[in-house]
């Protein structure tokens, strides 16, 4: 466990190391207060009934960035130590391969979820300056982050999943990158093909990422995308565990 | 103890190691000398966990590599070529993760970086970044991370590589003096360093253990090694033909330079015809002004195995 726990502190410490995180989360940091001002501005200029809560986590300035990070944070888990050669004196340690996976996984999962936190901001100063609620339930804003983190579980491991398969980071981003836009898409699939059966319609929206934060945004905590994007991490992670096994100790 | 049977590792259609067999017995300091390419790293790989072996099996303090990898991986500290490190991180800070990753903590860990720091001079540099470290430093990084657990058994793989003469020789002397308390398998090029630090010395080439002795053994053994130096002036004799009449005198070569004739006396093994050669030459009246033996070196045991194949 101490082990483990090394490793893993040694991933995230890497994190803030290197410029790419600062850089990423920059980037990030003006997205989302991009989305912010935008959806302020929008329940202002007409009435609805959207919070502000949904209506951050359910437009394109949400969903746009949210997709291009995973590359960017995921890339160099594996194919960096592959590349550099570093793996081989981490291998000839006293280290298991189940933990040198599962810290990198971790390591890349908890830098995702620093760059989530300071959005909780916001709709804390919504409800200082404005006096009233971000959200129309207190379920609505957990839900939200609930969602962004069963995602990024997901998302995350396809990432690393990407990164084990070559040496190189480039390469790597791509893999995720069109990996994860492409089960994006599966979702919005849904929502523009007017011309498909229904039946299939409501198969894609089991696997929508746009259709499992609408309702968790709306403080609906359906366990069946739960389910989903626990199996699909969990089946991701030993997809990746079993590749880096197989580089390890391929003859 | 350090175990290799039948070791044999292919890498598609190329085999690198071939069936190889030797020990490493305690307290040993074994070199692994050969040309490049000879399978020297990739049988260190294997004993390091690194690589799995294609067939035969290597074991290391009675642990097998593979299936005791944990075991083995704990009881060794591993050396690579090339010394890969995170440049990105200063070196105390690596030393104490790759002590962690050892399982030292506490008092332990903090004692073991003081002593590896010292042994290795790396106190000079312990706050600076590895990226911006000489090559030499970055050696002693490695260096002082195999020495961090204190292990029984040290791999190192080309240890000297790339350093200046008084780094090597400070690297040489740190593995004469660790090599009373631990179990030493080194590979290198540097064939007056086997001389002077091992007690041993397997000979590789093409994947095959060619020669295992002690380095004076082996310089004793080849017959080509060594030989007589005659500087003569032998007038109209053949001095060529005539030497080449004595007892244990195998082949002769000649050279003339300014009026001397260079004789090179290759021998039968353990011959030393020195004397017959001094009286041939007082009775035929050659002048002499050199007549001196050529002492074997390891580089002529080793290009002599492994020249054939070139």
């Amino acid at each position: 466990m101490l082990k483990f726990l090394t490793l893993w502190n040694r991933e995230l410490a890497s994190y803030f190391q290197s410029a790419v995180a600062y850089v990423v989360l920059f980037f990030f940091l003006l997205a989302t207060g991009w989305n912010f001002q935008w959806v302020i501005t929008l329940i202002n200029s007409a009435p609805t009934e959207v919070t502000v809560v949904q209506g951050f986590f359910n437009n394109f300035f949400f969903w746009f960035p949210f997709v291009l990070i995973f590359p960017l944070i995921t890339m160099r888990t594996f194919s960096e130590e592959f590349k550099l050669g570093t793996i081989e004196t981490l291998m000839t340690a006293p280290v298991t391969d189940l933990q040198v996976v599962l810290a990198k996984y971790l390591g890349a999962l908890v830098f995702y979820c620093v760059l989530w936190l300071p959005s909780l901001l916001y709709f804390v100063f919504f409800r200082s300056i404005t006096g009233s609620e971000a959200a129309g339930s207190p379920g609505s804003l957990w839900g939200a982050y609930g969602m962004i983190f069963l995602i990024g579980m997901f998302y995350i491991a396809i990432g690393c999943l990407a990164s084990v398969l070559t040496n190189n980071q480039i390469v790597a981003a791509v893999i995720s990158g069109v990996s994860v836009s492409l089960l994006f898409f599966l979702g919005v699939i849904s929502l523009f093909a007017l011309d498909i059966n229904q039946g299939l319609k409501d198969l894609l929206s089991y696997f929508s990422a746009i259709e499992h934060m609408g309702t968790f945004s709306k403080g609906i905590i359906d366990s069946r995308p739960i389910v989903f994007y626990l199996s699909t991490t969990l089946l991701i992670l030993s997809f990746t565990y079993h590749i880096f096994q197989r580089r390890r100790w391929k003859n | 103890m350090i175990r290799v049977e039948n070791l044999t590792k292919r890498f598609g259609s190329r085999t690198a190691v071939d069936n190889i067999s030797f020990e490493v017995g305690r307290g040993e300091i074994v070199g692994f000398l050969g040309p490049n390419g000879a399978g020297k790293s990739t049988t260190m790989k294997i004993l390091a966990s690194y690589l799995p072996a294609t067939s035969g099996t290597a074991s290391i303090g009675g642990h097998d590599v593979f299936s005791e990898s944990l075991q083995s991986r704990r009881r060794i500290g591993y050396m690579p070529e090339n010394v890969p490190l995170y440049t990105d991180m200063r070196v105390n800070e690596y030393l104490k993760y790759r002590g962690a990753l050892k399982g030292l903590g506490g008092r332990k860990l903090r004692d073991a970086l003081a002593s590896v720091k010292e042994l290795t001079n790396l106190v000079e540099v312990e706050k600076r970044i590895i990226g911006s470290l000489s090559r030499g430093f970055r050696q002693r990084v490695g260096l002082a991370d195999a020495l961090l657990h204190e292990p029984d058994f040290l791999i190192l793989d080309e240890p000297t590589a790339g350093l200046d003469p008084n780094q090597i020789r400070q690297v040489r002397d740190l593995i004469k003096n660790l090599g009373k308390t631990h179990t030493i398998l080194l590979s290198t090029h540097i064939l007056s360093e086997v001389e002077m630090t091992c007690s041993r010395v397997l000979i590789i080439n093409k994947g095959k253990i060619e020669a295992s002795d002690t380095p004076e053994n082996l310089v004793r053994q080849m017959r080509t090694a060594g030989g007589i130096l005659l500087e003569a002036r032998t007038a109209q004799d053949d001095g060529a033909a005539l030497l080449k009449t004595l007892p244990g005198v195998r082949e002769v070569t000649e050279k003339k330079e300014d009026g001397w004739q260079i004789y090179q006396l290759r021998l039968e093994a353990q011959a030393d015809p020195r004397e017959d050669i001094y009286r041939l030459a007082v009775s035929r009246h050659w002048e002499v002004r050199e007549l001196s033996r050529l002492k074997g070196t390891l580089e002529d045991v080793f290009v002599e195995l492994t020249h054939a194949d070139h």
